[in-house]
């Protein structure tokens, strides 16, 4: 979803922190995007390419590390692993379950010269 | 473009001005104002003409970094000074902050927002319609309505007699809390009144935007398939409320409202339902209920804060009085 929304808004981020920073490059950008926040990756590295060219992360590299999805099972009390937000609990197989991780879509670090 | 719903940036115009963020508005333009009427001028910039542009653009949170390391041949000619720096910030930080400063405003003057979201065509405007019109004067409501074109659908709550102010996001998918706060400030609310926001029909990118609002409402309606929550889980997991909309048209259709509800507390265990129909006034009644709860609450909220602060400048005074 609004891939494109959010790659702007990865590049106002280091647009950002170049300033406060000072540097001029950024060679590789790492973003924490979790299991369950709605996030393709492909799309999200498609339209990260596309919105930086001509920018100071121009031909960066998008690392992604995937932060896993987890859930709170009303039923069995406890964290559980969450493939899907509608997913069901793979112990009592429970929807009643509210996501409790995994929804990040955060700017992790930067490797600039 | 973004591949999934192809949207982008440029191109927001708030009732026919264009927004852009960070720069100076336009000179010399037509005005749209809330109650529908129009009148066009240029502002001249020759003599002491200042324009105030009364907007807290705020930041996320700060930047928090450290220098990790630096290569050990940093200083060998030809060869960049490679080093890590810490973002540690949400991708949404903006938007989340604008949005918080939206919420700030509206609960200070005890409004109570809500952020319409649905695929085109549910019927939200003609919902909205007839919410203003069952209302009748006893709660006073504005809406803010987004469309990628048109002030079509300002055009038709203007002429329910509630003001309105139409955003064009142009390409974009969704509204951000930079338009909406731009055109709250264009509404001039009144205390203690309702602010509905109508977001740009599409069930997938408004869900992570945060406008401000207290909840989220996401109407569904028959014609769809009844399986619409588990195909969008995203929207149906932010929403607070599902309304089921244009239930008159429930005997003509195979839609099976049990899965439809079944499904959505599946996404979310605690959304409400409402079924109604803005057509025959079908669960208007019951819709009404839930928006005078959800006001008289706001309401009571604000005016607990007043209390608090007057309270505590009543403390700070005895203290001043007693040096």
């Amino acid at each position: 979803m609004h891939e494109m929304s959010l790659a702007e808004g990865v590049l106002q981020l280091i647009e950002d922190a170049a300033r406060a920073q000072e540097f001029s490059r950024v060679t590789t950008v790492w973003l924490e995007i979790g299991q369950l926040s709605g996030v393709e990756v492909e799309a999200m590295k498609f339209c990260f390419d596309a919105v930086v060219r001509d920018s100071i992360a121009d031909g960066a590299r998008l690392e992604i590390i995937a932060a896993p999805g987890t859930g709170w099972c009303m039923q069995c009390s406890q964290t559980v692993p969450m493939q899907e937000v509608f997913g069901e609990c793979p112990q009592c197989g429970s929807h009643q379950m509210q996501v409790t991780g995994g929804t990040e879509m955060r700017v992790k670090e930067l490797e600039v010269a | 473009m973004c591949t999934t719903c192809g949207c982008g940036a440029g191109d927001v115009k708030i009732d026919g001005h264009d927004h852009h963020h960070g720069e100076d508005h336009e000179h010399g333009h037509e005005h749209v104002h809330a109650d529908g009427t129009r009148h066009s001028h240029g502002h001249g910039h020759d003599g002491d003409h200042v324009h105030d542009h009364d907007h807290d653009h705020g930041h996320g949170a700060g930047h928090d970094h450290q220098h990790r390391y630096a290569p050990v041949h940093s200083h060998a000619p030809g060869i960049s000074q490679k080093r890590m720096v810490q973002i540690e910030q949400d991708i949404l930080a903006k938007n989340n902050a604008y949005a918080k400063q939206n919420r700030e405003r509206l609960a200070e003057r005890g409004i109570f927002t809500l952020n319409l979201v649905s695929s085109p065509g549910s019927g939200k405007t003609t919902l909205l319609c007839k919410t203003i019109e069952m209302l009748n004067g006893k709660a006073s409501v504005a809406v803010i309505e987004g469309d990628q074109q048109t002030s079509q659908d300002a055009e038709r709550i203007r002429a329910t007699g509630a003001p309105a102010i139409q955003i064009n996001t142009g390409k974009g998918c969704h509204l951000d809390a930079h338009m909406v706060g731009h055109a709250m400030e264009k509404l001039d609310l009144p205390e203690d009144s309702l602010l509905m926001v109508e977001n740009v029909g599409n069930l997938v990118c408004p869900a992570a935007f945060d406008l401000g609002e207290a909840h989220k409402v996401v109407i569904l309606s028959v014609t769809e398939g009844e399986d619409k929550p588990i195909k969008y889980p995203d929207m149906f997991r932010a929403a607070t409320l599902m309304l089921l909309n244009k239930c008159d048209l429930l005997p003509y259709l195979s839609f099976k409202v049990d899965a439809a509800i079944e499904f959505a507390r599946r996404v979310n265990p605690g959304i409400e339902v409402i079924q109604v129909s803005a057509t025959t006034g079908q669960g208007m009644d019951e819709w009404l209920k839930w928006l005078e709860v959800g006001a008289r609450d706001t309401a009571t909220k604000k005016l607990a804060t007043v209390d608090a602060l007057k309270r505590r400048v009543a403390e700070l005074e005895a203290q001043l009085g007693a040096r």
